[in-house]
This record gives structure tokens, sequence and C-alpha cells, in this order.
């Protein structure tokens, strides 16, 4: 099978490690993983700002340039659900098809062989449920459905790690408030979303924030260092590759500045 | 002011921003455990959307049969084009009826049409007798929701209200106290009534009926009593049998509210039956609005918003609408549902609304009759930006970052040199220029290499 692993624009930029993880966990399970370079992007932010026509010159790209692979892998639901829920409607297959873009822990739990057993994780984790990979790709089963229930790939990934315990949340799949452009266009209320999900994981005593999403994570994250007690917010990726690839991997692999220091 | 400010302010009230988030999340809950209880849950949503789809594509047909129907028992059929033909037959109609007293129950179409101030200009005297209505009338304001119009206000403020409105004691704020002293004013008006409007859940094809669904009876009691039905509805709301209703109602009540069925589902036919008591005959007019639907209707990309039944879920389960409250929005219908319908009345007015979401999907899910709001919503987006109603800058802005995003060369150069920049500049100037950004979120600390970067120097250690 040839992969491809796509690194988004954001998670490149600001959360590089998460892209390390990532790599990292694909090459453990044994993939022969190319790193996609020069496409930074799936769209999303030109399509959710109501720029289709833009959205779709860079997700033509994007599909143009990957459709030699058979899937291409990233740690986003949200860039996963672009290019496989709008994508495929924005952009026409091209002639000998398109890889398959898929969300890195569903990947993992398709296809997986992790390194196993993973390594204790003594911590108690809040996991935020992307509402794309929820709600657009469907992994797991909305609150709202009464659908044939799925099972969530990061929730059970994040199950088989001993010691790894997962708060329970009052609102399991509530919108942090993230949203694109709506989390500085609409920055009021963003904030107050985002500020109601902390206090949910808050309560449920979290010591570690985690998500499919950066792009959440970013926003918790940011939310969480204004105020209250510190929350250590790590991708699903990152506590995948500290617990199945070498306690130390976090360390080992972190980037300078990444941690506040210059 | 648009959704954005009309947000903040509201926002700005945290406590009253909890409890108004707190009441309608306990809403979706009750709608929640109602949904539990029908294992084919999924499966009557399928054959309640079916039902919408195949109606949609026949709105005439049916209708042509309802007229056919409603007429042959005794009703007369109005067609009005636009919100100002629909005031207009009402109130001829209430003019050649020399009314001057009117009892409604709640109707978000003559919302829509603005109905009561046409009436009230006219000498005509309107009263809602929804309750919520009714409080959101006294006040002089719109409901701030669709199945729940005064969702917005607290006790203490309708016994302030009822304080001054209806002589209450200062200070009474018990519900049951305030709902009995509602009901003996509205009784009074009730009785005094020259004729009643209703508007309608659902009208049925084949037998030229229509159902009105109450959980506070008024729509019987309005229409009960005076000689004059004049029942409003929408081009949407129609079924093609009565056995159709079948999954509507069941779907209904649950989502709006998590009843398994509203108090009174009151079905019309005929003008009611005469009582004897002399005077002219009781007579039943039904009038078919379409004011902007057809328009909808050949949107092929909107066109299922028209399947919507008015539960409401889809405002209880948004996390901005519980956050922001229905009058945020500006529109009649607020909420998600209101946000795909409003822009199709006036793009300019309310070309903001698309984007006071955050695109978590959810109102899809909650939709009893699977329309895809979020999806609808992002394709407004796209479609007001192409009409001209995105600011010209903000488009610009747009056009450069995906010149940046598809351009590898670009993109490396823009990054590096944004995250150099990033790193020396001290922290409050960069939270300076975060705009809307950092007023709330501390920014991340920027990493000195990017993913590629720190791959790159990985690579060349260990090769």
């Amino acid at each position: 099978m040839s992969i491809a692993l796509f690194v988004p624009c954001y998670v490149d930029q600001l959360k590089p490690r998460v892209g390390l993880a990532a790599l990292d966990l694909l090459r453990a399970a044994g993939f022969d993983v190319e790193v996609l370079d020069g496409l930074p992007c799936c769209g999303q932010p030109l399509l959710t700002a109501g720029e289709e026509r833009l959205a779709r010159d860079v997700a033509t790209r994007f599909v143009e340039g990957t459709r030699a692979f058979e899937s291409v892998v990233t740690p986003s639901g949200s860039c996963a659900s672009t290019l496989e829920i709008h994508g495929r409607r924005l952009v026409p297959d091209p002639p000998g098809g398109r890889a398959r873009v898929v969300e890195l822990t569903r990947f993992l739990s398709d296809n997986g062989a992790l390194p196993s057993p993973p390594t204790e994780f003594p911590r108690r984790v809040g996991l935020h449920a992307s509402c794309h990979a929820l709600r657009e790709l469907r992994q797991g089963t909305p609150s709202e459905t009464r659908e044939q229930a799925r099972t969530d790939p990061a929730a059970a990934l994040l199950r088989e790690i001993p010691g790894l315990e997962l708060v329970d949340l009052t609102r399991r799949d509530e919108c942090c408030g993230f949203g694109g452009v709506f989390a500085v266009e609409e920055e009021a209320v963003s904030t107050r979303m985002g500020l109601d999900r902390l206090s949910d994981h808050r309560r449920g005593r979290a010591e570690v924030l985690t998500s499919t999403d950066v792009s959440c994570l970013l926003h918790l994250e940011g939310l969480a260092r204004r105020e209250g007690p510190p929350l250590e917010v790590l991708h699903v990726a990152e506590i995948l590759a500290e617990t199945h690839l070498g306690a130390g991997w976090l360390e080992t692999n972190a980037i300078r500045g990444a941690d506040g220091s210059r | 002011m648009g959704h954005v400010d009309r947000a903040r302010d509201f926002v700005a009230n945290t406590e009253r921003t909890t409890w108004h988030d707190e009441v309608l999340w306990f809403v979706r809950a009750k709608r929640d455990a109602a949904a539990d209880t029908l294992p084919e849950w999924e499966a009557l949503r399928d054959e309640a959307a079916g039902i919408k789809r195949d109606v949609l594509g026949r709105l005439p047909e049916l209708w042509r049969r309802f007229e056919q129907e409603a007429t042959a028992a005794g009703a007369t059929v109005h067609w009005a084009r636009d919100a100002a033909e629909h005031n207009r037959i009402v109130h001829e109609l209430l003019r050649t009826h020399d009314v001057k007293r009117v009892v409604k129950s709640k109707s978000m179409l003559t919302e829509e049409c603005g109905l009561n101030p046409h009436l009230e200009a006219q000498g005509i005297e309107v009263v809602d007798t929804d309750l919520g209505e009714r409080i959101v009338q006294l006040r002089e304001e719109a409901p701030s929701h669709i199945i729940m119009p005064a969702i917005h206000l607290k006790r203490g403020e309708i016994g302030d209200l009822f304080h001054q409105e209806m002589g209450t004691p200062a200070g009474l704020d018990d519900p049951d106290e305030l709902t009995a002293v509602a009901r003996r004013d509205l009784r009074a008006r009730f009785l005094a009534a020259e004729a009643g409007i209703t508007g309608v859940n659902f009208a049925v094809a084949e037998t030229g009926s229509f159902v009105v669904v109450t959980n506070e009876g008024n729509a019987d009691l309005g229409t009960a009593l005076p000689r004059l039905h004049i029942a409003c509805v929408g081009l949407e709301k129609i079924v093609p049998t009565a056995n159709d209703l079948a999954p509507f109602l069941r779907l209904l009540a649950r989502s709006a509210t998590g009843q398994p069925i509203s108090t009174y589902t009151s079905h019309f036919r005929a003008p009611r039956a005469d009582d004897g008591n002399g005077g002219p005959p009781p007579e039943l007019h039904v009038v078919i609005v379409d004011n902007g639907r057809s328009r909808l209707l050949a949107e092929p990309a909107f066109r299922e918003a028209l399947a919507c039944i008015r539960c409401g879920a889809c405002l209880n389960t948004c996390p901005v609408y519980r956050r922001s409250g229905g009058h945020s929005y500006g529109s009649t219908v607020p909420g998600p549902i209101g946000s795909v319908l409003a822009p199709s009345q006036d793009p300019a007015r309310h070309a903001e609304l698309p984007h006071a979401c955050s695109l978590c999907g959810s109102c899809s899910d909650v939709c009893p009759v699977r329309v895809p709001l979020h999806h609808q919503l992002l394709t407004w987006r796209s479609h007001l930006a192409e009409s001209g109603h995105h600011p010209r800058r903000r488009r610009l802005a747009f056009r450069i970052a995906a010149r940046v995003l598809s351009n590898a060369g670009l993109y490396d150069r823009a990054t590096r040199a944004g995250r150099w920049i990033a790193r020396r500049l001290p922290s409050r100037w960069l939270d300076r220029l975060g705009g809307p950004w950092t007023r709330s979120r501390a920014l991340p600390s920027i990493p000195a290499e990017s993913f590629h970067q720190a791959l790159a120097a990985r690579e060349e250690e260990r090769p």
C-alpha cells in the first residue's frame, strides 16, 4: 500500500512534533510512508470563509498532487473531512482515481499494527471530540443520533494504554468553538464555547487535554493558558508516540521554542 | 449592529449566558431521552425526510388537491404570493366580517409576515394566546425561539411584566400563580374575540384538512368560540395523506420538547358547526403563503430546508444559539434553520448569519427530517461571497492566503519569515498583532522549526 503523510499547514508551523509523531507511528506500524512536501493545505480555511473557488483550486492541487497514493494519512480529522466530504464534491476524480484521505487514528485502527503493548501513561486524559472527525467522518456515534454505535478510533487507542484514564464529560461531544474564521469573527461566542469545554474537562479532573485535531487544541490551549490551573495539551498522536515508541519520545522529539524557550 | 455585536453583548453577561445555555441544553437532553424510547428513531427520520422530499417535488399538485377537498368541505382557500398579500387577505376577511378583536395562536408564519403590526395599524386588536408569545407581545419584542418564544426571560422578569401589565403583586414570580393570572386575563379575551387566527403544522392534501399542534389548547379555544377561523399556512407545510402525519407527529413533539406527543393535536377540516344562536354561519378560511418559499424551492442547494417542521431542536442543540440568544440573529426564525432561511429573504441584511456557526454539525444530526443544515450554511457563505455580500478587504485577504497556500516556495518563505519575526517580538506586541484571536487566547509558543525543517534536521543527524 502506497501511503503519504499530510501534515497540514498549522500543524507544520505551530505543532511540528505532532507531524513527527504521526510519521514515527506510521513507520513503526510498518508502513513505507512518503511525507508530502509542497502541499501544505486542503483548502478548508478558504472553504469555510466562503471562498469556494479558491478552496477548489487549492483542493485540486492537493488531489492532483496525491493521486499516485492509495491513502493519504493526516493527523487531522478536520482536514481529512474537508477533502473527503467537500473535496469529492469540489474536485472531480482525476484520471486513474484519487487517494483516500484518512485521519491518523482511523488509519492506525483499521490497518494497525502498532508496536504493542503500549507502556504506561498514568494520567487523567480529557479527549475532546473533534466535530469534523465525529460528525463528518462519523468516527464514533454523535450524541444526537441513535445510529448503530461506532467505535471512536482515537478513544479506542487511548483506552489500550495502561494507567491512562479517560475522564467522563458532561457533554461528550459539544463543539469547542474553534470553527476556523469563526474563532476570529465570532470571537466572543467562540471564547465562551471554549471556556465551557475547558470547565467540563477540568470538572473531570483532566491533567492532559487531547484530540485528533490540533486546531481545536490551539484554541483550547490558548484559553487555558490565560485562565485556570495548567493543563497539558497533547495531540493523540503524541500520546500514542510516547506510549508505543518508547517512553521519553516526547522529550527526545521536543522542538526548540515550542515549549516557550527561545 | 449584526449577530457578532449582539452576541458579544449577550455573552458579556456570563451568568445569564450560563443560565440560557443550561435551560436549552436541558431541553436538548429531554429530546435525547425521548429519542431513546424509539428504537426506530433513525428509520423514522428517514421516513419523514423521504415524505418531505417527495412533497417538495410536487407541491402544486398537492395544494390543488387540498384546495379541492377543503373547498368541498366548506372552507375557503386563498393564495398569497408574499407577506403583504397575506396581510391584505387576512385584513380584508376581518374587515368584511367587521372584526375588531382577534385571538391568535402561535404561528411563525404570521410573525414572518408582520401580521400583528399590520392589523393593529388598522385598528384591530390582536392577542397572542400562547403564553410565551403573549409575554413577548406584552414586552413588545420578537420571540427568541420558535417554540418557546419567551425562553430568554427569567421568571422574575415575567413577574415584573405581569405586575405592570396585569397588576399582580410586586415580586410575585411563582410560575403557577403567574400562569393562573395569565389564564384569567386571556379567558376574557377569548370570550370577546370575533375571530381566531391559527398557524398550521401540517396540511393534508387528500382530505383538505389541517393539523394544529399546541400544548396549551389555545388554538382550540381560539377557534371554538368565534364564527371566523383564519388559518395561515406556509407553502411547504403539506403532506399527501393522513397516514403521512404519523411519522411527523411522532418526531415533532419528541424533537421539540421531549414529549411523546403534544398535548393537543387538533384536526380542522370544515367550518365549525353552527351553534344555532342565530347570526351568520361560521366560516373557515385557509391562506396559503409563498413569501419566498418557491424561490428557495428553485435553489437545489437549499430546497431541503423547506422540509423543516419547526421543532426547534436545531436551536436547542446549537452551541452558538445557546450562547448568543435568539434575538442576536435579528431574523424571525433564529438559530441554524433561521440562518439558512433568512439570507434567501434578504441576502444583504442577513449575509452575516451563515457565519454565526462553527460548522460543528450538531444541527444536522438532531434534525428530525435530516435537513443538512450546516452544509447549507457553508454553501450560503460562498453564495453570498459570490453575490457581493462579503467585504472586499476580506475577500482580498483570502485571495492572498490562497496564493501562499498554493505555492510551495512562497509558503516556505512566508512562514519562515513569519516565525522568525514572531519569535523575536515581545509577547505583548504579538498579542496586539493577534487581533481578536489573542483577546482571550494566549498565542502558542512559536517553534524554531516547522515540521518539515525538524524532519530534515533529524534525517541529517541520523540518515
